[in-house]
Order: structure tokens, then C-alpha cells, then sequence
């Protein structure tokens, strides 16, 4: 798709609007035309031509519009000119913004409309928000591209579930194991890429994530394989556990300790809390290592690993620590996550929930904390309010993000505030970088 | 203090440096000039690790450095700003110069920041701005000031003048000078405007097809009738 400011020859326009709509027949035949719908305890297939037939019409205008719109669009460089001034007025609500959505985090449970599935929601966009902090330190700020982030992830609430369950250890002693034994997974996995680079490290992170999944999978004596892990012991409060009591007289339970009635819900409440001050500990220890030596040589081997050699900057410790830190996080995530559910099993840690996170640092505009948060938003509560859409939700998806990045090219908040001017733009020759 | 001896680097199957010897002394401003290809850039990574000398040896304070990694040579106090500046170009001034601290494992980094800004005021007024959005001159004493952040006591410099308009270049080399004489840091500049450079140099080398073919005292190489005819007439 070219911004181009050239009349589009009608010719063009028609054959481009043909193919796009010939690849929408190609995709929605056997996807949309055919159902298999359950018929007396049988499978029987029926069609739907009519909505391939509309489908493949819509596709053909909507690209016809497009494609001739977009011949009146501001060449690209005029584009960011614009983002970059939005962006400047923005960036002065941006602190506004995370003030107001920090408060509403920390007041959800008890605002009137929360109710126990807002609560849920909440909690499992919380964990992607912590994924996605925990990967931002290994893509967004050290620049190197890990498509098998969820290895971590599955490490930490494996662990976590393995050793609560064989050793009976508590919560708050198999929470930061957890993390530590996928900080160490990290580094290890870290080792052999070091001298990758760009598409290919993203393709060896990638086999790491799979084999992980594999490992989990197959291994049934100790991760019960494709049964997974079931009957994992949920956290107490400090030693306070949330279930009915009978015995009055003594306090062995949290609502007791409290003078409250016993709930369900004080779990769930509890759980929120728990991974939000998780999810804000990944968040505030970025913040400040971004301001360190450490944090800083991250970046600099992002932006240029020549330099970063010429300067003194040790590159494979750089790297490791990086892969350690971000992945140590992705464990304590993964810990949470089996916590929460009691039940784990490889089907949670598919390439899938890798490349959900991914999307969710290449969103935010990668290496900014709150376009995480925007992104996370968006990519986990998009598909959570378009449950009435049935099947076309993925679409509805995928057609989102398709905008999103035809809009901001370079993530919904891209890094750091610039402080460029916009009439620079031209003395320097294009997009400064 | 620096000194090579039958120095070959190879990149694959090209043999760059074909046996190079020279040294550098304390306190020296020493140039190393030569055409395009020359093998002078390459030379200048060698001495920091990148890529390593095949064969020969590097020596530093005495000590051999052939094969030290590039981190702990630059810890010994050598500093390089690679040829095309190489500024990290989406953090801030600031940000980039406090990375040139990296060697330094006590933090005198304030008193480093006030002579960096001290001598490249214009760093000071921009330490906020984004270093990809700074003008080629700006950014060449940005590589320079970051460099110097390290307190280093050998400077290498690929090309500082490089697309730089004359009176920047002037400027340039007068802050070569000033950091040379009042901070006694040692000077080994790679240049292509061989002019300038043998003016501001004590002495230099020639180096052709990754050998070195000429070395002396700056004002004999200036005089030197092939040199002129190779790097100055018509090009000054
Ligand atoms: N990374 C590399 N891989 C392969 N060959 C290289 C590499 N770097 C340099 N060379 C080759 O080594 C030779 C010397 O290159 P070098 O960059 O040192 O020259 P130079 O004297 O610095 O030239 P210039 O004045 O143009 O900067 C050249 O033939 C070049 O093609
Ligand atoms: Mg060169």
C-alpha cells in the first residue's frame, strides 16, 4: 500500500480492488462458505455462499475506496510530521492519562459497576500488561526481537505449580523461585543467540519457545504432558487462607482475620491486587533501569552495536541480562497465571500468547510503558467485548490491528518524546530515526 | 604507548592490513592518512579488538592487547569514535554521552559532563534533544564528547571531518588541539583532508593497500613531494 500523491490510473485501481477481492474468495470459501453444524449427534456441512458473495463484494469496494483515498493522502513524510505534532501536544496528557488509569486500578474492585467478571477481565489484562513490560525490556529497549517469549512464561507457572505441588512450598516462596528459575532459563536460552541478530534471532527464539512447549508436552511423569497440572494451591494471605471455616473460635481464614463475611470474591480481589502490584513492580523497575548504566547500554546496543563495542559496552553480558531480567518477569507472570487458574497444561503457552504479547510491545510502540498498557487494552479487551460477534471477532480483530498499523506505523505511542521540530524535518532528509 | 607490530587483519578472505607497524607516544597527535580502501578505519578497529589482528601485535602501556576483548581495551583507557559518527540517534544527548561513562567504574560523571559541555557548549543548550535529530556537526562532537566521557588517555578518530562544511572542520580540529594540549589526552586521527591533518598532527603515517609506505615528522610529509601530489595539491 503506497501513500502516493499521483492521479491512480482507473485501470489500476480496478485490477488491484480484483485481486484483493479474489484473495478474500480464496480465504472465505472454505473458511465462511462451509459450517459444519451438529445434526442429532451427527456433523453435517452446510453452505453459505451468500456470505462469501458479500464478503468478497464488501472486500472489493472497500479496497476500490481505499486505494483511491489513499491517492489523496499526504505523502508519508507529512504523516509523521503530523504524528510527531499530535504527539507533542499528547505527550503532556500522557502523564495525566497513567495518573487517571493508575487510580482506576487501584479503586476497580470497589467502584459500582465492577462485579466479579470485571474483576476476572481486569485481572487477565493485568497479566498481559506484566507480559508485556517483561518483554519490553528485551524488545522495546534492548532491540532484540523474541518470538518464544512465552517459554518464559510456561517456566515460571510450570515451576511455580511443580513446586508447590511436589515440595508443598507456599505461595511466597514459590513465587520469586519461579522467577528465578526463568531468569535462569533466560540466560541459558540467551547463550546460543548472542551473535544472532534481528530476523534471525526472532526465528531461534522462536524453535526455544516451541521446544519448551514440546518438553512440557511430552514429558508426562513430571509435567503430566497433554493432562497438564491440576489442583495447584492458590495463595493465602500472608498465611491467611481464603475458604468457609467451621470452627469459630479461632482465626484460620482471611474474612475471619477481617470480621468479614466469607466470599468468593475476596480471592478474586485479592488476585487483582496481587498482579497489578506485580505488574507495577515490572513497571517501575524498568523505569529506573532505564536510567541506570544498565539500562542504558540496552538501548544504546539497540541503536547501534558498533558504537556500543567502541564505548566499552560489553555486549554479551548487555545481552544476557536483558534476556535474564525479561524473562525473569515473564516467569513471575507465569507463576501468577497458574495460581490463579489451579490448572495449567502446555495448551496455555502456544506460539500464540507469544505472538499476543509481541503485538502488544510492536503496538504500544516498542520500548513505551504506556503504550503497553494501550495496547494490552486493546488487544485483550477488544476480543472480550466483541463476544457477540461470534466467529467475525478474530476478523474484526485482525482488521483493528491492520488499521492501528496503518495509522501509527510506528506503535500507538512510540518511544520516548521527541523533541524534534517539525520544519528540522526537511534540512534533515526524511524520517529522523 | 601504543605500538603495532606486523599487524595483519583479515575480513573473510580480504586481506586488509598487510603488516603494519607503528606506535603512538604520550601526548602525541599522530595522523594516519591515505586514499579510500586504504585499510585506515580497519586499523583503527584492530586496535580496539574489532575485528582482531590475525597475526602481529598490539601493545598498550606495555601490555599486549591482541586479544582482549573489546570492552576490557577500551577499559584500559582507549577511545574511539568510529568513522560515520555512529550517534545513537533515538536517545537523548545527554543519554548518549553518559553511555561514553561505560568504562568508568567510579562516577565522576558530573565534573566528566561539565568539561564535555565546557568544551562543546552547544551539547549543553541540546542535552535534551534527540541525538538522530542533531546536525552533522553537532553530532560529530557529540561522538566526540561521548568518547571523552570515558577519560580516556588515547583518543583514535576516524574521519572527524567528514561532510563537515571547512569552517566546521577548522573548528573541529582546533578542539583536537585543545583536548590534546589541556586534557594531555593522546591523539591518533585518521583523516582523509590530509592537510589539515598533518598541519594539526606532530607526526603521521601513510598507508596504502593496508601497508604503511610513508612515515615521519608532519612538516617533512607536507613537504614530501608525493604526498603532495597524492593527498594535497588540488585537494586543499
Ligand atoms: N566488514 C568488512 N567486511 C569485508 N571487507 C571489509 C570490511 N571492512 C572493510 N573491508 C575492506 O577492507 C579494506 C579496507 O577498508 P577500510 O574501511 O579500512 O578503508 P579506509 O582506509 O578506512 O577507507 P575510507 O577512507 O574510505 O574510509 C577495503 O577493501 C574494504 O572493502
Ligand atoms: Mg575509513
Amino acid at each position: 500500500m503506497s501513500f502516493s500523491h499521483r492521479p491512480i490510473n482507473p485501470a489500476d485501481l480496478f485490477k488491484d480492488a480484483a485481486l484483493a477481492a479474489l484473495m478474500a474468495l480464496i480465504l472465505a470459501l472454505p473458511l465462511i462458505g462451509f459450517r459444519s453444524v451438529a445434526e442429532g449427534g451427527q456433523l453435517a456441512l452446510t453452505t453459505r455462499f451468500d456470505w462469501v458473495g458479500i464478503g468478497v463484494a464488501g472486500v472489493f469496494l472497500g479496497r476500490l475506496v481505499l486505494v483511491y483515498a489513499s491517492s489523496f493522502w499526504p505523502p508519508s513524510g507529512a504523516n509523521f510530521a503530523l504524528a510527531e505534532a499530535v504527539r507533542e501536544g499528547m505527550s503532556r496528557y500522557v502523564m495525566a492519562l497513567a495518573g487517571m488509569g493508575l487510580l482506576l486500578a487501584l479503586l476497580l474492585p470497589f467502584l459500582p459497576f465492577s462485579s466479579r467478571y470485571v474483576i476476572d477481565v481486569a485481572t487477565g489484562l493485568l497479566i498481559y500488561i506484566m507480559l508485556g513490560w517483561g518483554l519490553n525490556i528485551v524488545v522495546g529497549l534492548a532491540g532484540l526481537l523474541d518470538l518464544g517469549y512465552v517459554a518464559f512464561y510456561a517456566m515460571g507457572a510450570y515451576s511455580y505449580a511443580l513446586l508447590a505441588l511436589q515440595f508443598d512450598l507456599s505461595f511466597w516462596i514459590c513465587l520469586p523461585l519461579a522467577g528465578l528459575f526463568a531468569g535462569l532459563l533466560g540466560i541459558v536460552l540467551g547463550f546460543p543467540v548472542l551473535r544472532l541478530r534481528g530476523d534471525y534471532l526472532a526465528i531461534v527464539t522462536l524453535g526455544f519457545g516451541e521446544i519448551i512447549r514440546i518438553i512440557l508436552l511430552n514429558w508426562y511423569e513430571i509435567t503430566g504432558g497433554p493432562d497438564g497440572l491440576s489442583g495447584i494451591p492458590r495463595p493465602s494471605f500472608f498465611g491467611l487462607p481464603f475458604k468457609p471455616t467451621t470452627g469459630e473460635h479461632e482465626i484460620s481464614a482471611f474474612h475471619q482475620a477481617f470480621g468479614l463475611e466469607f466470599s468468593g470474591l475476596h480471592r478474586v480481589i485479592f488476585l487483582y491486587y496481587l498482579i497489578l502490584c506485580l505488574a507495577l513492580i515490572t513497571n517501575f523497575f524498568t523505569l529506573r533501569l532505564r536510567k541506570l548504566p544498565l539500562g542504558r547500554a540496552w538501548e544504546a546496543l539497540r541503536e547501534d552495536e558498533i558504537a556500543s563495542r567502541s564505548l566499552g559496552i560489553n555486549p554479551r553480558n548487555t545481552k544476557l541480562t536483558a534476556f535474564g531480567i525479561g524473562a525473569t518477569f515473564g516467569g513471575l507472570a507465569g507463576a501468577f497465571f497458574a495460581t490463579r487458574q489451579g490448572f495449567i497444561s502446555p495448551e496455555s503457552f502456544t506460539f500464540v500468547e507469544s505472538a499476543t504479547i509481541l503485538a502488544i510491545v510492536v503496538l504500544g510502540g516498542m520500548g513505551s510503558q504506556i503504550g503497553v498498557v494501550v495496547a494490552a487494552a486493546l488487544l485483550i479487551l477488544l476480543p472480550e467485548f466483541g463476544r457477540e460477534l461470534e466467529e467475525f471477532r478474530m476478523l474484526v480483530f485482525g482488521a483493528a490491528m491492520v488499521l492501528i498499523m496503518a495509522w501509527r506505523p510506528r506503535g500507538l505511542l512510540a518511544n520516548r518524546e521527541p523533541t524534534l521540530r517539525l520544519h528540522r524535518r526537511d534540512r534533515r532528509g526524511g524520517e529522523p530515526r | 604507548m601504543l605500538s603495532l607490530a606486523h599487524v595483519h587483519v583479515y575480513h573473510g578472505p580480504i586481506h586488509a592490513l598487510r603488516g603494519v607497524d607503528l606506535s603512538v607516544e604520550m601526548g602525541e597527535i599522530v595522523t594516519l592518512i591515505g586514499a579510500n580502501g586504504a585499510g585506515k578505519s580497519t586499523l583503527l578497529m584492530s586496535i580496539c579488538g574489532a575485528p582482531r589482528a590475525g597475526r602481529g601485535r598490539v601493545l598498550w602501556d606495555g601490555e599486549d592487547i591482541t586479544d582482549l576483548p573489546s570492552f576490557e581495551i577500551i577499559r584500559r583507557g582507549i577511545a574511539q569514535v568510529p568513522e560515520g559518527r555512529r550517534i545513537f540517534s533515538r536517545m537523548s544527548v545527554l543519554e548518549n554521552l553518559l553511555v561514553g561513562a561505560t568504562p568508568l567504574e567510579d562516577g565522576q560523571r558530573e565534573e566528566d559532563l561539565q568539561r564535555v559541555f565546557a568544551l562543546f557548549p552547544t551539547l549543553k543548550d541540546r542535552q535534551h534533544q534527540r541525538g538522530g535529530t542533531l546536525s552533522g556537526g553537532e553530532q560529530q562532537m557529540l561522538a566526540i564528547g561521548r568518547a571523552l566521557m570515558g577519560r580516556p588517555r588515547l583518543l583514535l578518530l576516524d574521519e572527524p571531518s567528514l561532510g563537515l562544511a571547512p569552517r566546521l572542520v577548522q573548528r573541529i580540529f582546533e578542539i583536537i588541539e585543545a583536548i590534546n594540549r589541556e586534557q594531555n589526552v593522546t591523539v591518533f586521527l585518521v583523516e582523509q583532508n590530509a592537510y589539515h591533518a598533518l598541519r594539526l598532527a606532530h607526526r603521521g603515517y601513510v598507508m596504502a593497500n593496508g601497508r604503511i609506505v610513508l612515515a615521519g615528522e608532519s612538516k617533512a610529509l607536507l613537504a614530501n613531494r608525493e604526498v603532495r601530489a597524492a593527498y594535497l595539491e588540488g585537494g586543499v
